[in-house]
């Protein structure tokens, strides 16, 4: 099995740490950095994908119903999408609650 | 074959970096790096050099766009002093990290205050820990030879790491000395083209440069250090050729007359010749058992070689061209005490500070710092540094 980009030995990277792979952030799951996590009103959700388009981690997924979910793995619980919402249905909550 | 040229140093070292073939250089002047870089403009407008020579507004600029390049694939070469150097800071820890071959030269200049464009070694002192190997030449030959060797070196496939050239500013920079010089066919059989191991390519795209998370930046400068230690080994390797192939033999620490010495001074750059000559009148004329060492390697430091170098001796009297403000010992003579201090029988070490912003080192001094060095040795004094001629 490969090893995941945080448990290799120091001389098992890429020649001066470069990065050879596309993508290869999202092995990095920044979700733990999290205090807050948004939490969507569905009911008032009217689809526009504004939090979509401004969310800095594209951590907003579109779901089957055209509302969005969020990719808690990768959200680091920012709030731009709370504070930008059209309908204020995104609320912040504080993990652990 | 080799021919003599008489010719001033930073013109050899010009037409040393023409032999290399560099694909790019970007620079700005400096005092009294500058004939160096007009002469390599020059070699590039008339034709005889083809490569890019990148005017830049600024060193920081120059150090920046040899990034650039080197990660491009390019040889890449530069020159700076003193100040240059200094602006250049932020980008010497960068080239390392990234792997990038850039060859530097430095004409050594106190940095300013009060302003100085003279001669000492305060500039590569403050970028000691960037992450770049360090060489000392101490006439004008040996800066022509370890310019050509410097990009083999470099550009090991072990190594990848950039390389500082230093000389002595105005000392050796601007005198006129013979060369002998090489052929472009010898040069080119004793340095092959570059190839990197990766280059900036649309082709097959590569990040270089990206973050370096908690979770990994420890193994990155691991990774380095390992590297930089490991490079020692290519150095000797690289002299040995350069020595069968030229006849010209080069060791990371050199020694004069210090076998059978019990005192041994240390030095780094042009002032060793000078020093020679203190210890062939201490030698030959007063009977004393004085011995030279030279640094030939600041980085890495050549500990190994230090040790085995020091013989049965019981002083060491090391010479700084640059102060560690409040620290415990010029610059080289606390790395020295650091690597002696397990050892059995370490010599006691004096530590020296001369040579300040052009000021001459003499032959007496030496004589008077190996006196010193002899009296502070018999009474065991506990010092951290002295600095002498300075008027009182």
């Amino acid at each position: 099995m490969t090893k995941k980009f945080n448990e290799k030995a120091w001389h098992e990277y890429e020649l001066g740490f470069m990065v050879s792979q596309p993508g290869c952030a999202t092995e990095y799951r920044t979700g733990d950095w999290r205090s807050q996590r948004p939490q969507t009103n569905k009911d008032k959700c009217i689809k526009c994908g504004v939090c979509y388009l401004v969310c800095p981690e594209g951590a907003i997924v579109l779901a089957a119903d055209g509302t969005y979910d969020f990719d808690l793995e990768h959200c680091k619980g920012c709030g731009i999408c709370a504070t930008e919402c059209w309908t204020g249905c995104i609320s912040m909550v504080e993990e652990g609650e | 074959m080799a021919k003599r040229v008489g010719i001033e140093v930073s013109l050899a070292i010009s037409e040393a970096v023409k032999l290399a073939n560099v694909d790019a250089i970007a620079a700005y002047p400096i005092t009294p790096q500058t004939h160096i870089v007009e002469h390599l403009s020059e070699l590039v407008a008339d034709g005889e050099l083809d490569a890019a020579f990148i005017p830049v507004e600024s060193e920081h600029s120059a150090m920046s766009v040899c990034a650039g390049t080197s990660a491009a694939g390019a040889r890449t070469y530069t020159a700076t002093s003193s100040q240059g150097l200094a602006l250049m800071n932020e980008i010497l820890f960068i080239i390392p990290a990234l792997r990038l071959p850039v060859v530097m030269t430095i004409a050594n200049r106190a940095l300013s205050g009060p302003i100085s464009i003279w001669n000492d070694h305060s500039d590569i002192m403050s970028v000691r820990d960037t992450g770049w190997i360090a060489i000392f030449a101490e006439n004008g030959q040996e800066a022509f030879d370890l310019t050509l060797m410097s990009f083999k070196i470099a550009e090991d496939h072990r190594v990848l790491l950039p390389i500082s050239v230093n000389l002595d500013g105005f000392t050796l920079s601007h005198v006129i000395e013979p060369h002998e010089f090489l052929d472009q066919a010898e040069v080119d059989k004793f340095l092959p083209e570059y190839k990197p191991v990766v280059q900036l390519n649309p082709d097959a795209p590569v990040s270089m440069g990206t973050v370096g998370i908690p979770e990994i930046f420890s193994e990155a400068k691991k990774c380095q250090d390992e590297v930089l230690k490991g490079s020692e080994a290519v150095i000797k390797e690289v002299f040995a050729e350069f020595g069968e192939m030229f006849g010209r033999d080069y060791k990371v620490v050199e020694t004069y007359r210090a076998e059978g010495a019990e005192t041994l001074l240390m030095t780094m750059g042009s002032v060793s010749e000078t020093a020679m000559e203190a210890i062939d009148q201490m030698c030959d004329k007063d009977n004393r058992k004085v011995g030279l060492i030279r640094l030939r390697l600041w980085r890495p430091f050549p500990a190994e070689a230090l040790r085995a170098a020091m013989g049965g001796i019981k002083t060491l009297a090391v010479i700084d061209r640059a102060v560690s403000f409040g620290g415990t010992a010029g610059p080289v003579a606390g790395e020295v005490r650091s690597a002696l201090y397990s050892t059995d029988q370490a010599p006691y070490v004096a530590s020296f500070i001369a040579g300040l912003g052009g000021r001459d080192i003499t032959i007496d001094d030496f004589i008077a710092v190996v006196d010193q060095a002899e009296k502070m040795a018999a009474e065991k004094e506990i010092h951290q540094y002295k600095m002498i001629g300075v008027r009182e």
